[in-house]
């Protein structure tokens, strides 16, 4: 991981950042770079480290060493300043569940220095913005959990900040939801904001993030482009189901002998009747469906699935240890399966 | 501290002049008066403690440690109506303790703490509000105690009390909040308070005169500032000395204060 010294477009940067809590080392020299206007996704199991840096770089925490400066302000020497372009959205909606959500909004904007009459304004568009209109004069606490998370987001927006942080945003929703929040993080990026986002789910990170960096247990286990990073944990599983469930083992037979480059080795998962191809590539997933039509065996379904949070961890402490990525035998997935 | 090389040229940390910090306050006065209008069941403590105490203690108690004062439950109508003054802003600091504790619970503070105000201002305002219900506590307490016979024969007097009943309340306040601060749930800031202020409001001259106690907690309730505190009260609103109490009230006020709040504000400051 070399990085350029400094980059001009970067609104947050990280250099060697450390938090221990007695023996605890929660944060154990965490470097990372994002630039302006994307999204930088920190993946990571559960205390891998991901609030506690959310929380440095808001100022909530003081670091034990290293560095840290969000839009240029040190975290530690500019707290001030540096509150002024962040918004923050944590892992549990930080709104006054006993107030209306307008009046939320608008204590924020006072908080933010806004005169009365912009404050109120600032609330009334951004509850329009997220859809919350008609909730605007409900408390809080009526609101369902996407209302309270859209809530929250607006909250964080009041401040047009520069640089927002969505701490596991979705963590706790249901999938619908889930799209929702998603939609409107989309929304603002559109807008040019940078943000950090931490999350345990790669589908999450790849539905948002430009780019990755995936933390344990304090430490950055890798970065880099999510496309990249899909790469090398292997990318997408296809997963194929045969018609016939006879055709189970000539079906995976037939998929291990296609000779398409980098290919690695098939699955086959006898409990759900499919077979289970890790694909690098739109070409290779069309090349294997390709080959399947080919042999005139029919298909009951058709799905791809990305990696889970555990494979992408076998993969790249795996990759860590030394192990180069195609030097995984197909042997070694199976057993996993099974 | 941290382990960062020394920067040179970086700008200084921006300061957040008192008006901005005025204006603070008063928005998150206005958030704490929301959810009193929100949730008016929460002003019920308020009401119904100073009724509830006014009328026990001068029913159940008045006729025995009236005779004792040389008179009978007129004359200890006199004696508690100003003592429970004194206990009035004991029992609403404990709940600004517990209060502030579940504020912290949720992730709002978070929020407050992640944006560019004095940290104090969240502190400031939770005060500000408790004074306000301790008023109207007070407020009940004078005309239920009115209604039952108390006789305010210093009406200057009447507000002077008041005002330094709120004054040493404020003080109490900031242990409560460093409590809500630093303890981990409403249940065991309760409890602390519970214990502290027991011994507190029995072992003081608020409930009866010390005289007839024994010789150790005669001195215990002579340096007790509730002691103080309801002294002062009597003298200032039935006559009777008050200097004395007067400032020795003052004196645990400032000190309580002076030693507290920087301690609160620190400790709400560096909260994980």
């Amino acid at each position: 991981m070399t990085r350029n010294d400094k980059e001009p477009g970067s609104a947050v940067s990280v250099r060697g950042l450390v938090k221990h809590y007695g023996e605890t080392r929660a944060l154990d020299g965490v470097d990372l770079e994002v630039r302006e206007g994307t999204v930088m996704g920190v993946l990571g199991p559960n205390g891998a480290g991901k609030t506690t840096l959310v929380r440095i770089l808001s100022t909530l925490l003081a670091p034990t060493a290293g560095h840290a400066t969000v839009a240029g302000y040190d975290v530690v020497r500019q707290p001030r300043q540096l509150r002024r372009v962040i918004g923050l959205t944590g892992q549990y909606a930080s709104v006054d569940e006993k107030l209306p959500g307008w009046e939320n909004l608008y204590l924020i904007g006072r908080l933010l220095d806004l005169p009365r009459k912009e404050a109120r304004a600032r609330a009334d568009a951004l509850l329009e913005r997220f859809s919350l209109t008609e909730a605007a004069r409900r408390p809080a606490a009526t609101y369902s959990g996407g209302m309270r998370r859209r809530l929250d987001l607006a909250a964080s927006m009041i401040g047009r900040p520069a640089v927002l942080y969505l701490d596991e945003p979705t963590t706790g929703l249901d999938p619908r939801t889930r799209n929702e929040v998603w939609e409107e993080v989309r929304r603002l990026v559109g807008e040019g904001v940078t943000v950090l986002l931490t999350t345990q789910y790669m589908e999450e990170a790849e539905q948002l993030a430009s780019e990755l960096t995936v933390v344990d247990r304090g430490k950055v286990i890798a970065s880099g482009g999510i496309e990249q990073l899909k790469a090398a944990v292997g990318g997408r599983t296809l997963r194929v189901r045969p018609a016939d469930p006879l055709q189970l083992r000539p079906l995976a037979d037939a998929l291990d002998t296609l000779g398409i480059t980098g290919l690695a080795g098939t699955t086959v998962d006898t409990e759900r009747g499919a077979v289970l191809v890790p694909v690098l590539s739109d070409e290779q997933l069309t090349a294997v469906i390709g080959a399947v039509t080919a042999r005139g065996i029919t298909l009951s379904s058709v799905s791809t699935e990305l990696p889970s949070l555990d494979e992408v961890f076998l993969s790249l402490t795996g990759h860590r240890a030394g192990v180069p990525q195609d030097a995984v035998p197909a042997g070694t997935r199976e057993e996993v399966a099974a | 501290m941290s382990g960062t090389a020394v920067t040179t040229g970086l700008r200084a940390d921006a300061r957040i002049p008192l008006r901005a910090h005025l204006r603070h306050t008063g928005a998150l006065v206005r958030r704490n008066m929301l959810w009193i209008r929100q949730d008016p069941e929460s002003m019920f403590d308020a009401v119904l403690f100073p009724i509830v105490f006014t009328l026990l203690f001068v029913y159940v108690f008045g006729g025995s440690i009236g005779q004792s004062l040389g008179g009978g439950q007129e004359a200890y109508v006199q004696y508690i109506v100003p003592g429970l003054m004194a206990m009035m802003g004991m029992n609403m600091a404990q709940g600004v303790g517990t209060g502030f504790n579940q504020d912290f619970n949720t992730g709002v503070m978070d929020r407050f703490r992640s944006l560019p105000i004095g940290r104090g201002s969240v502190l400031f305002a939770k005060i500000s509000v408790e004074m306000v219900r301790m008023l109207i506590a007070t407020a009940v307490l004078l005309v239920v105690g009115v209604l039952v016979g108390f006789d305010i024969t210093h009406w200057p007097g009447l507000f002077a009390a008041v005002g330094l009943s709120a004054v040493f309340g404020s003080a109490l306040m900031w242990i409560f909040l460093t409590l809500g601060v630093v303890m981990k749930n409403a249940q065991s800031v309760q409890a602390m308070g519970f214990l502290v202020l027991m011994p507190l409001q029995f072992g003081s001259s608020i409930f009866a005169p010390p005289q007839s106690m024994p010789g150790w907690l005669e001195r215990f309730t002579e340096y007790n500032p509730l002691s103080a505190l309801a002294d002062a009260a009597r003298g200032l609103m039935v006559g009777g000395p008050v200097a004395h109490d007067l400032w020795m009230t003052l004196g645990w006020s400032v000190g309580i204060t002076a030693v507290m709040a920087p301690v609160a504000i620190r400790k709400f400051r560096t909260k994980h």
